[in-house]
């Protein structure tokens, strides 16, 4: 598989910091990846989102995206296009105050011809649902809403890989399973590569892929499964567990046989399930 | 005693124009003085609407509300006073951190309040204190802080007040599961050493199982269900059925049962299921292990 | 509640005038404008109220609008009206110590008033029927020429859609952080104008670093979605006139041309 993402070895300081923000973290990620980040805050996972589409450019080491070099600066548009970035607050992105016009604001900036831009408006708009509110103004929506406008607004540059920056901190669930679903949709159909930064474990454990990072270094770089049976580590590091990975956790503690690889609710009730009938079975 | 009661509260929005909406439909209940109540319901729901009149700000359209026994409206000019007795602590609080200092900031209330400037420094210290601010921060400007501590100066601007009820709107949101875990853990201190009402709106129902002894239902403009979390979570298919959900480890034992387990149906907590489970496994005690 | 004001007053439609492109109904908004000052006789001026009105029913716009968007200049006008009336010499309607209004003045008055209304109204129909982001698109490409003389046509254009965007925004927040700083007992409703003024500190200060910040961020994402100014943009709404607009244009030509025709036939009040 062809890398889309090929950090090596990335170092960044923020100025006026003693303490290097990004202290040598080499990724690469294979283009159809959907990989979450995890850490808690000051962990450098932001600033590591940031090196993808030269927000930030690297002080050490070297950033490729696309084939591009992210330092490269007379390639600046063309990374972007490449690289589309989702912030946290989907207020502070929305630019234009007519939902398809926000969605075309990219697409205008490129010098796409008009015509093109209306196509591409319209199916990104249906892409992520949201199509009939095409004429909605922005504060007229909810914040899942929003942020799916967000998202449409950078699906339309065609991006071979978009960076979403805890796109859902600041939704209630029902905005979170939106925003969730639609990335999940535009992974797995469009084969859109996906860098999810989040702090909500059910999120990270739906990835393919999960990258921890912690004081400005990779900690892991696994599958869900692997990742999440580092219970007491992930915990060490502030991070967290979903409670169906930390009931078996409790219960291996305690010396019960269980797997380790548990991450949903169906994982879960199977095991216990097997557990508990076992334990019928002996007991008749 | 009851440190909350609200008779017949209700709200309406834009009243006679084509806008109107009902935000709070009837609402009677009464909260003991002491409890911790988790408040759950969707964005919209009009739970926002309804803590907002348990400090007076927003008027009932009908209904009264009263504290610690005292009805709220019997004197509009009186209103600050219960502004006091009841803190509420909004989203994302720091948005609302202005003074030059975080000392300052957290005075604000207890300054409004009119209090003498040693009880004033007294409650600031208290307060920052609760919250974990050390003492070296106080004499910082709030905008240079990281977000979790402005957070925290914010929480403590409210509690400075020394309010009897405490109501906080999502206190965690957009926080890290660590900066999360360190805010509910000091509110949980405060709630026990001030034996204070307190009132939690959270989208976690984890966290709400957590914490709270009594769950308060708000869903569509209704006040669906006021009861201990056992009362409350049992009634998961409701909850589902209003896109609510119940704790994850509820969901897991709900299953369980479902396929013929004879499990306990008041698991709400990672620590109540692991007791539950060692109990059927045959390793009782194995709690403290 | 602030956040129910809306701003702009623009109510959507599917009316021959609202179908108009927005560049015209702008041109015809500045004929419309120097035809009402251009005229000076009650001929000139009925045609004016005339095609005003006409507009109001073509667009289904109610004329109780106008009444209200009238409301808050009424001191204005009323006070113009009677200066008018009582500086004007001619012959006197009445006379009371040294006040004189004369019929001179009285006419003079009316005139007045049926232009200033007419002002508003006029105007007033633009803004009803032509969306604000419109408006911003026909102001940046009616000036278009202008970015030759170094204009920032484009940048001013982009300003004004901001603003537009973040009006709604910051009312809310307004509004949040007013509920906040009440919540900790801050007193906004009592006290001298001086106490009034420091209470707004709480509020102000927040406001700003909020905006800021909110800025910060927009910018940051408008970089990320490739913003590098007016140069080489393209738009996805492509404005054209169509035949209506030219009839549209050609109404208003016409009404002006009359205006004239009327100055020339019948005497100046002036």
């Amino acid at each position: 598989m062809e890398n889309i993402i090929n950090a090596q070895q990335l170092v960044f300081a923020y100025s006026g910091e003693k303490e290097a923000a990004l202290k040598g973290v080499s990724v690469s990620v294979s283009k159809g990846e959907m990989v979450a980040v995890l850490g808690h805050n000051g962990s450098g996972k932001s600033t590591f989102a940031k090196h993808l589409n030269a927000i930030l450019l690297p002080s050490g080491g070297v950033c490729y995206v696309g084939g591009i070099n992210t330092a490269d600066e007379d390639k600046l548009l063309d990374l972007r296009r490449t690289a589309g970035m989702v912030f946290q607050n989907p207020d502070n992105q929305i630019v234009a105050t007519i939902v398809e016009e926000d969605v075309a604001f990219g697409l205008e900036n490129l010098g796409i011809p008009p015509e093109e831009i209306r196509e591409r408006v319209d199916s990104a708009l249906k892409d992520v649902g949201m199509y009939k509110f095409r004429l909605h103004a922005p504060h007229q929506l909810s914040g899942g809403q929003k942020q799916r406008i967000a998202i449409a607004g950078i699906i339309a540059m065609r991006p071979q890989l978009i960076i979403l920056d805890e796109p859902t901190a600041m939704l209630d669930p029902r905005g979170r399973a939106e925003v969730i679903e639609t990335i999940t949709r535009l992974n797995r159909e469009l084969g859109m590569t996906v860098i999810l930064i989040t702090h909500y474990m059910d999120e990270a454990a739906a990835c393919d892929r999960i990258i921890v990072m912690d004081d400005g270094r990779l900690l892991i770089d696994d599958t869900p499964k692997k990742v999440f049976s580092n219970v007491a580590l992930l915990k060490r590091v502030g991070l967290d567990v979903p409670q169906a990975t930390e009931i078996v956790y409790e219960l291996k503690k305690c010396g019960i046989d269980l797997p380790d690889d548990i991450i949903t609710d169906e994982e879960c009730v199977e095991a216990l399930a097997s557990l508990l009938s076992k334990k019928g079975e002996v007991q008749a | 005693m009851i440190a909350v009661k609200t008779e017949k509260l209700r709200h309406v929005y834009s009243p006679q124009t084509p806008f109107e909406k009902v935000a709070v439909d009837d609402f009677s209940l009464e909260i003991e003085e002491g409890e911790f109540v988790g408040v759950i319901g969707h964005t919209g729901s009009g739970k926002s609407t309804f803590i907002q009149h348990l400090n007076g700000l927003m008027k009932p359209t009908s209904g009264k509300v009263f504290i610690h026994g005292r009805d709220m409206w019997a004197d509009p000019k009186k209103i600050r006073e219960f502004r006091f007795m009841v803190g509420l602590v909004f989203q994302y609080p720091e948005y609302q951190l202005f003074e030059e200092t975080v000392e300052k900031d957290i005075a604000f209330g207890p300054t409004n309040m009119g209090l003498s400037a040693a009880e004033i420094s007294d409650r600031v210290r208290t307060a920052a204190e609760f919250v974990g601010l050390a003492p070296e921060v106080m004499q910082k400007s709030p905008f240079e802080l990281s977000g979790g501590q402005k957070r925290r100066v914010a929480i403590a601007g409210v509690l400075a007040m020394q309010p009897k009820v405490l109501i906080l709107d999502e206190p965690t949101a957009g926080l890290d599961p660590k900066g999360r875990e360190q805010i509910f853990s000091q509110i949980s201190e405060y709630h026990k050493k001030t034996s204070s009402t307190v009132l939690l709106v959270s989208h976690s129902m984890e966290d709400v199982a957590r914490h709270a002894k009594k769950v308060l239902v708000v869903n569509d403009s209704k006040l669906f269900a006021f009861g201990t979390v056992n009362e409350v979570f049992a009634r998961t298919e409701e909850l589902t059925a209003m896109g609510l959900s119940v704790p994850q480890v509820t969901k897991i034992f709900t299953e369980l049962k479902r396929r013929g387990f004879d499990v306990a149906d008041n698991i709400f907590t990672v620590e109540q299921a692991k007791t539950e489970l060692l109990r059927l496994l045959g390793k009782a005690g194995g709690n403290n292990a | 509640m602030l956040k129910d004001i809306t701003i702009g007053q623009y109510f959507p439609g599917e009316s021959a005038i609202h179908r108009l492109d927005p560049r015209m109904k702008l041109i015809m908004t500045t004929i419309y404008i120097v035809a009402l000052f251009v005229a000076n006789n009650v001929g000139g001026l009925l045609v004016c109220v005339a095609i005003g009105l006409a507009g109001y029913l073509i667009s289904g716009i109610s004329l109780s609008m106008v009444k209200k968007s009238l409301k808050p200049i009424m001191p204005i006008i009323i006070f113009t009206a009677v200066l008018n009336m009582i500086f004007v010499d001619g012959k006197p309607i009445f006379e009371f110590w040294i006040i004189k209004a004369t019929y001179e003045g009285l006419q003079l008055a009316v005139l007045m008033v049926i232009r200033i209304v007419c002002l508003i109204a006029g105007s007033s129909l633009l803004t009803y029927t032509t969306s604000p982001i419109a408006l911003t698109d026909a102001v940046e490409r009616l000036f278009d020429p202008l970015k030759k003389f170094n204009m920032p046509v484009h940048e001013l254009a982009m300003m004004m859609t901001i603003a537009l965007r973040f009006i709604p925004t910051l009312i809310e927040e307004t509004d949040k952080i007013m509920s906040a700083q009440k919540a900790r007992g801050a007193d906004m409703e009592s006290g001298t104008i001086i106490d009034r003024a420091r209470a707004l500190i709480p509020i102000l200060i927040p406001l700003f670093v909020s905006s800021f910040r909110r800025a910060d961020e927009l910018a940051l994402a408008m970089e990320c979605r490739c913003y590098h100014g007016g140069e080489g943009r393209t738009r996805m709404k492509q404005l054209k006139y169509t035949g209506n607009d030219f009839v549209a244009l050609a109404v208003l030509v016409m009404v002006l041309a009359l205006v004239i025709a009327m100055n020339l036939i019948l005497p100046s009040m002036y």
